[in-house]
């Protein structure tokens, strides 16, 4: 498709969206791709990267990473930096599933070793991982329990047992983003999301095992220090959310903001799902609080499966979960905000950095990093599609040319009405057994919608958020086993 | 169908056209719909189950998007999925009242042929709209 006009190359992967394209832009956008990208870039992108650039408050430019394609509101892969005091914040520009991440777990195991016991521990994981449409968790929690998991996150569930102490260290906030307020979520909030903690979800959310194998391995010294340290080695790789809590928030404020934004703060948009307030405003900053809320159910939700996904591995290989080398590389979200502080014309500002299907990858030696990793960067989880792998990479000093932002995913190209007429679940679920790759799935029609075709080339995302300079490529992953939800 | 798919209107997410001769009708074709993103042949579900809906709204197609965030809502808290909505909607001065009965049953892995959840109704593009025939509306719902 055109690239259209208007849109100007500054460099191999940087193209560049001038203010003047549409009226009331405060600042230009810039799309981080490759030509190849660029020339099948979502048309759609072109139009939402454009609107969040007229939202009131907006830093320097409003970006996009390589994996982008149309969303609702703000585009995914989209990165919107608010000035603190005078912008905005818009449960748009973080997506409905408030901190949907990426968490990376490593074995001592080779593939080896897994091999014979694949089908075992993907059955297994199938059944003590809950999956798909309306799955309930096995923790059975009251309401008032689980205002205490909004307020302390994943430090919650390592006080209960589910979990090490590393754990959190190895996890972004350290699991528990500080501010969270029970008291400005609704009830119906609550109702959705009390018994879902340890829950997949479904579309693109799923649990894999993976390998690296050695001629994936890009940089030897970072995949060593991220643990990747023996030639095949088998990981666990997980993508969910904050499943029914953070949607319900997010579906809240939004109706609070379309109600205020106009009559009381003067906002004009142009789409209705770029709903905002001003950050430093009573709505914005309930909905900052009960939004933080949303961040610690995702990693507590996190932090259970992964206790889940120890106990499995343990009964599996009849060994303890620290015998087995299951530490923890990373927990890195793709849908959030964060106030984080910024050099701006010689001057520090306190930014409301909006990250919907974008990830934070900070570069060595910044604050915010565990003290593992302040000499490599932060370690940055990607998930590709599941026929095809997923990668490690890290931070780079570069990086603070987009927030220190890089890509989430492989990024879906064909929409899932599409997918699901082209490919049929149960031929899939085969083909990929052939080549080694062993599924169960809650759903055969959602499987057929996540089929590799309908997302970009994950190479050449990674390929691009590596030329430009967003984040540097350390391990490739294959996957062997998957549970989709 | 009083409803159908759209392929080419969102990337990652699930849209539909539903259209009524009537609000009544527009409402229970988007209403399956939703449901029809979750679990693949309505039919398979038991009425057994009752639940009561009551929203007003003075936009209409602020009253559809809270009715469609009910049917969410249940699925998730307390894992109903439903196959019959009557639905009953009258305009009082400026606001429109809804009344509903939805009639379902528990979300059942073995039982329902489940496809993909549904996170949220989205307000991208949304939109409802008197026709010549009736009522029609397009909805993105987030997956």
């Amino acid at each position: 498709m055109p690239i259209p006009k208007g849109v100007e190359r500054i460099s191999d992967t940087i193209w560049e969206i001038p203010s003047s394209f549409k009226e009331n832009m405060k600042v230009p956008a810039r799309i981080f791709a490759t030509e190849k990208i660029m020339l099948d870039m979502d048309q759609g992108v072109f139009e939402q990267v454009t609107n969040v650039a007229t939202l009131p408050g907006i830093i320097n430019h409003v970006y996009c990473m390589p994996d982008a394609h149309q969303g609702y509101g703000f585009p995914i892969g989209g990165v919107a930096a608010m000035d603190a005091g005078t912008g905005v914040i818009s449960p748009g520009g973080i997506g409905f599933d408030i901190n949907c991440g990426m968490r990376l777990v490593l074995t001592n195991l080779t593939f080896d070793d897994v091999k014979p016991h694949l089908k075992e521990l993907v059955d297994l994981l199938f059944q003590r991982v809950p999956a798909g449409v309306g799955s309930k968790g096995f923790l059975k929690i009251s309401k008032e329990q689980f205002r205490e998991v909004i307020a302390k996150g994943a430090r919650w569930c390592v006080n209960e047992g589910y979990g090490w102490r590393e754990d959190l260290e190895r996890t972004e906030e350290n699991g528990c983003i500080e501010g969270a307020d029970p008291s400005k979520v609704s009830e119906r909030a609550i109702d959705r999301g009390y018994n879902q903690i340890g829950t997949l979800g479904s579309g693109n959310h799923y649990l894999e095992i993976q390998v690296a194998k050695p001629e994936h391995i890009f940089d030897q010294g970072l995949a060593h220090a991220f643990g990747i340290t023996i030639p095949n080695q088998v990981v666990i790789m997980f993508h969910c959310g904050s499943r029914g809590f953070g949607h319900q928030v997010a579906t809240d404020y939004l109706q609070i903001f379309l109600r205020v934004m106009e009559k009381k703060y003067g906002i004009k948009i142009l789409d209705r799902e770029l709903a905002c307030a001003p950050f430093n405003s009573p709505e914005g900053q309930d909905y900052f609080a009960a939004m933080k809320g949303g961040i610690n159910m995702s990693y507590a939700n996190r932090q259970v499966i992964l206790h889940r996904i120890r106990e499995v591995f343990e009964r599996v290989f009849n060994q303890s979960a620290e015998k087995l080398g299951m530490n923890m590389v990373y927990d890195v979200a793709h849908n959030t905000a964060k106030l984080e502080r910024y050099d701006i014309n010689g001057r520090t500002r306190e930014l409301i950095v909006h990250r919907k299907g974008a990830t934070r990858a900070l570069g060595p030696g910044m604050e915010g990093l565990p003290e593992i990793y302040k000499g490599t960067g932060q370690p940055v989880i990607i998930g590709g599609s599941m026929e095809t792998g997923s990668y490690l990479l890290a931070g780079v000093e570069s990086g603070i040319q987009s927030f220190f932002s890089t890509a989430h995913g492989s990024g879906r190209t064909m929409s899932r009405t599409k997918a699901r007429k082209m490919f049929e679940g149960r031929r899939l679920l085969k083909e990929m057994e052939e080549r080694g790759i062993y599924v169960r799935t809650s759903s055969l029609s959602g499987l057929a919608e996540e089929a590799g075709p309908a997302y970009k080339d994950i190479d050449d995302v990674i390929e691009a958020t590596g030329k430009a300079g967003l984040s540097k490529k350390v391990v490739r992953f294959v996957p062997i086993g998957n549970i989709k939800g | 169908m009083p409803y159908v798919f759209l392929e080419d209107m969102a990337t990652a997410d699930i849209a539909f056209e539903a259209k009524g001769k009537n609000l009544e009708e527009l409402f229970i074709a988007a209403a399956q719909a939703t449901t029809n993103v979750m679990v693949r042949d309505l039919r398979q579900i038991k009425a057994k189950e009752r639940r009561e809906i009551l929203i007003e709204d003075d936009e209409i197609d602020m009253l559809l998007f809270n009715f469609l965030q009910e049917i969410i809502f249940y699925k998730d808290a307390e894992q109903l999925i439903f196959s019959r909505y009557d639905v009953k909607i009258r305009k009082e001065g400026p606001h429109f009242k809804l009344k509903a009965e939805f009639y379902g049953e528990r979300l059942d892995m073995m039982k329902h042929d489940l496809i993909v959840d549904v996170k949220a109704v989205t307000l991208h593009q949304f939109e409802v709209k008197k026709t010549d025939a009736g009522w029609e509306a397009i909805v993105i719902l987030d997956i």
